[in-house]
């Protein structure tokens, strides 16, 4: 008796603490609006040749998660968000990467922001290569395009005013580029060894990296002028040779650097005029590169709603072999068609060839939207014509697909 | 009489600020300024003018606006799909309005936003951001034609009305679903548009379009959009709480749900930069 009095007791207890807490939860759920949104994917990477290490495989499978905690308060000018990410990846455990891109606090009032915490930045125009492009790391094992980034701790305060906003960064915690391992592809022969990453400085990073910038829009143009002063993102791929001059190891190696950056684009009816301009120093020498290019689009073909765009954009780069990207004095021109229609079809092909050796980079993507919360992607990468003294040459084998399904909540 | 025509046409204007756009309208003024017209008789450019006009001025000074609007696309099988988005809108004196409008479902492009400052005959200026690389693109506005997120709106059908932006003719009064109504034609001034001419009809009333037809290129009808719903808010403007579009040459439809309006809720400028745009989800 005394023992079910007791456990009676305890269930009242408890019923009354659960109606207090989803009372609490009814009344503050419109002012304190949690969302949590993201995906889950699956994805295959099929290579069309045979590996050039036999260590490496034709078909990688690999899952993939990406979760967004969001909560906005105080009339939409504070945001709290968590973005946490997971890959899971056949066979090369490089690939299986955890990575917080976003944890961040954003403090929005009239004429300044105040943004903290790990977050991540874009600025530039162009398609083919983003120069100007440096505060966070390229997540270079998650696709090699380098469009996905690694999350970068900031303490961001932009000042914004009628002739511009101007952001100033301050970036504690270098992170080095992630890189494919030896199980893994696309990657060069012999593999880059991230472990043993060298810098200029003492041997070590620079931890903290400064950065500013002022961006604003006038009329048909939108306008960005930035500089970062720290270690630089992009590492120069150092060979390591025995006496015989056999390749034994590649290794990265990071520079401080300080580089203004230049990033234009003017909207003109359907065209799109794009150029960004680098100007890097390091402790050696003093680099540039620039990216030009235009962007011209069909709307509505026919009625049909089908927009076909057509891009051109030269690259070049002073830094010659040694850049960071393979792109040096090349030109890269693409089309992209975009049908507007309920599944959301979209598809880009582009090709980038090199002006003097005449190698070539495809790169075709294509995305569809299925039973309204799939989406289906598609890209192909074809290398082709690489010379051996080019950094290409090491993908020339490398040719693949990506498939990725995924599923979005 | 000159003079008493023009301080007529001044008197029914509500304000100095709107003797801006009067200015830039010299084709609609000079017929009735010329001496062969009497002030009984008015020419029917003039007539529908005037309709659109006192229309366009009952809904001015609303400030600004925040609802939730949901597309509902279908098919002829019956197919639906949905799109729901946020809609913020700043309304701007003497220019076209300023809008963000943030997606939230289709899930894949949650947290897409696009930024739009609308110019009356200028090219209007627009910005799309993209979540999932952080990226803020200018794009072009000429896709006036083309379907907002595949739906049977085209981008033109959903921008804010201007008067500069069409030519007017009255054509005859008509009733309308049992509203009696004004029908005027209207002729966009703007570049790119998909059509020729839009049929309005305007309740004599309340001077709010109740239906509209949308003439193609080659002048055939192509679709035709009710508003449905009416409600008034701030005892002065009213908003539809549905809207459909019926496409006559696909038989594919569109109905658009808006809920939750809100006015005057202290939005600025500010509210639309990029800095907002960058930060909405």
């Amino acid at each position: 008796m005394v023992i079910k009095a007791a456990y009676n007791r305890r269930q009242t207890i408890r019923y009354r603490v659960v109606s207090a807490v989803v009372l609490c939860l009814l009344l503050a759920r419109p002012l304190y609006a949690w969302e949590l949104t993201g995906y889950v994917g699956i994805e295959d990477l099929a290579f069309i040749e045979r590996p050039l290490d036999s260590r490496q495989h034709m078909n990688y499978v690999s899952g993939v998660i990406e979760a967004e905690l969001y909560h906005e308060w105080d009339n939409g000018s504070q945001v709290f968000a968590f973005v946490p990410y997971f890959r899971g990846a056949q066979y090369d455990s490089n690939r299986t990467h955890f990575d917080i891109r976003e944890l961040t606090w954003v403090k929005a009032a009239e004429s300044w922001e105040l943004r903290l915490g790990i977050r991540e930045v874009f600025w530039g125009v162009t398609e083919a290569v983003h120069l100007v492009n440096i505060i966070n790391q390229r997540d270079m094992v998650e696709n090699i395009d380098g469009e996905d980034k690694l999350g970068q701790p900031m303490i961001n305060f932009a000042f914004i005013q009628d002739w511009g906003t101007v952001d100033l960064f301050i970036l504690p915690g270098f992170r080095e580029m992630p890189f494919t391992g030896v199980d893994g592809r696309p990657r060069p022969r012999p593999p880059i060894d991230g472990n043993d990453a060298v810098y200029d400085k003492n041997g070590f990073a620079r931890q903290v990296a400064y950065a500013i910038r002022w961006s604003h829009s006038i009329g048909d143009w939108d306008i960005g002028l930035s500089n970062f002063y720290g270690t630089s993102r992009d590492p120069v791929i150092l060979v390591e040779t025995d006496s015989t001059g056999q390749m034994l190891r590649l290794i990265p190696y990071y520079q401080n650097i300080n580089q203004t950056g230049l990033d234009l684009q003017a909207t003109i009816d359907s065209w799109l005029l794009k150029l960004e301009a680098i100007v890097r120093v390091n402790e050696t020498s003093t680099d540039f590169a620039t990216v030009a290019g235009v962007e011209y689009t069909f709307f509505n073909i026919a009625d049909t709603g089908l927009d076909i765009g057509l891009l051109a954009e030269y690259l070049y780069d002073s830094r010659g072999v040694f850049a960071p990207t393979s792109f040096q004095n090349d030109f890269f021109t693409g089309i992209r068609f975009a049908l507007n229609d309920v599944q959301d079809t979209q598809l880009l092909a582009g090709v980038i060839v090199d002006s003097e050796s005449y190698a070539q980079f495809y790169n075709i993507e294509a995305s569809r939207r299925f039973f309204d919360n799939f989406r289906l992607e598609v890209e192909a990468r074809f290398f082709n014509g690489a010379q051996p003294n080019e950094p290409a040459y090491a993908f020339r084998n490398d040719s693949h697909f990506r498939f990725e399904l995924s599923y979005h909540f | 009489m000159k003079k008493i025509i023009i301080s007529v046409l001044f008197s029914l204007l509500p304000g100095l600020v709107y003797a801006e756009d009067i200015s830039v309208e010299p084709a609609s003024i000079e017929p009735v300024s010329t001496e062969q017209i009497s002030t009984t008789e008015i020419s029917a450019e003039q007539q529908g003018f005037e309709i659109m006009q006192e229309m366009d001025a009952r809904d001015m000074g609303w400030g600004d606006m925040n609802t939730d609007m949901q597309m509902i696309l279908k098919n002829k099988n019956g197919d639906e799909h949905i799109r729901s988005l946020r809609l913020k809108t700043l309304e701007m004196q003497g220019d076209g309005d300023k809008s963000l409008s943030i997606f939230d479902t289709p899930r894949d492009v949650k947290g897409t936003a696009f930024l739009s400052f609308t110019h009356a005959l200028e090219a209007d200026e627009q910005w799309l951001y993209l979540p999932a690389l952080k990226r803020v693109k200018r794009i072009s506005s000429s896709n006036k034609s083309g379907p907002f997120l595949g739906s049977q709106f085209a981008f033109e059908d959903l921008t804010s009305f201007e008067l500069k932006k069409y030519k007017y003719n009255y054509l005859r009064d008509e009733v309308v679903d049992g509203v009696d109504s004004f029908v005027v034609e209207l002729f966009p001034q703007y570049e790119h548009s998909g059509y020729t001419r839009n049929v309005v009809w305007v309740d004599k009333e309340r001077y709010i379009p109740l239906k509209v037809d949308y003439y193609d290129r080659k002048n055939a009808l192509l679709k035709t959009q009710k508003f449905i719903d009416y409600k008034q808010y701030l005892e002065q403007y009213w908003r539809a709480d549905k809207s459909e579009m019926q496409n006559h040459l696909t038989g594919k439809s569109t109905i658009l749900l808006w809920q939750g309006y809100v006015f005057r809720t202290g939005l600025t400028e500010r509210n639309f930069d990029k800095n907002t745009l960058k930060r909405s989800r």
